[in-house]
């Protein structure tokens, strides 16, 4: 069960998502965002970065990468698709998930360990939290206010598709304090934080590790 | 001939850029200012002769330079 970790041009957080997955005993590997095809993998995780240098807006350029056909066509089929930070700006800008990353509220870069609730454990990447479980997880954005119109923000509360929220400070204006959203289908999240940094002891802090270990249960029963 | 294309948030959205500057051009002394916007824009020439100018900034607009959750346009043909 191989995981892709999709690779553009700007990417920089891609060697922690690869390191993540196979040192918590999954099989990572690299997909160049040139890659057409996406055959042989179970799931699809977007690295933070500042993909094709946020030019024009976060995630706005990567969506056109040949690559991005393929996320699509597996997002669609139900298949585990994951983006942190700029990787969730991406899906955000692709459609696959609801809303938009505005720029911070402060107008600052944000780089900081934050609280989060996990809203909720019932999806293919929570299930290993717990409900409402409290968790710190690190942040490191410019764009991460969550923005969506009313009627959106109502139909996310009601379907549970708030994943994430923001317990303590909101760090960068969130509204409804959001940190993580899925698609309504639950197969696809995207999240400002980053729990691939959160993964190793000897780091400080390994609150990340329930997602990955989350993702690969899903894996298993699927297969 | 070349189009003009702004694109801002929508009037519904905060723009804390805006804002700021608002601020700081009161502290200007120009406490007359009651909102600013900060938007981008692009100059985008097409060739001679191109047909439907219109209908293609439309969906240059659409499909790109605009993301309809939180920002809208405009657009001014501004000649050769």
């Amino acid at each position: 069960m191989k995981i892709a970790v999709i690779v553009f041009p700007g990417s920089n957080c891609d060697r922690d998502l690869f390191n993540a997955v196979n040192d918590l005993g999954g099989v990572a590997e690299f997909v160049s965002h040139r890659a057409t095809s996406l055959a042989g993998y179970s799931a699809v995780l977007i690295p933070g970065g500042f993909s094709y240098g946020d030019y024009l807006r976060a995630g706005a350029i990567a969506r056109f990468a040949p690559v991005m056909t393929e996320v699509i066509r597996l997002a669609k089929a139900g298949y585990p698709v994951f983006g942190t930070c700029n990787g969730f700006q991406i899906l955000t800008e692709a459609g696959l998930l609801p809303g938009a990353l505005k720029q911070n509220l402060s107008q600052r870069f944000v780089c900081k360990t934050v609280a989060l609730e996990v809203t909720n454990n019932r999806t293919p990447f929570t299930s290993h939290y717990q409900a409402h479980q409290r968790i710190d997880l690190p942040i490191a954005h410019a764009d991460g206010c969550f923005f969506a119109d009313q009627e959106t923000l109502d139909r996310l509360e009601d379907n549970g598709q708030v994943a994430f929220r923001y317990a303590g400070e909101n760090p960068n204006g969130s509204l409804n304090n959001i940190a993580g959203v899925t698609n309504a289908a639950g197969n696809v999240l995207g999240m400002m934080p980053h729990p691939e940094r959160a993964v190793a002891a000897v780091l400080g802090n390994t609150n990340g590790q329930p997602l990955f270990e989350s993702l690969f249960a899903t894996l298993q029963e699927a297969h | 001939m070349k189009v003009r294309i702004f694109v801002t948030y929508k009037q519904s959205v905060f723009d804390p850029q805006g804002e700021t500057i608002k601020d700081a051009i009161h502290t200007l002394g120009h406490e007359e200012v009651e909102a600013v916007t900060v938007g981008k824009f692009f100059d985008v020439t097409f060739a001679d002769g191109a047909s439907d100018v219109e209908t293609s900034v439309k969906q240059i607009a659409d499909q790109l330079l605009v993301n309809f959750n939180m920002e809208t346009y405009d657009y001014q043909v501004m000649g050769d």
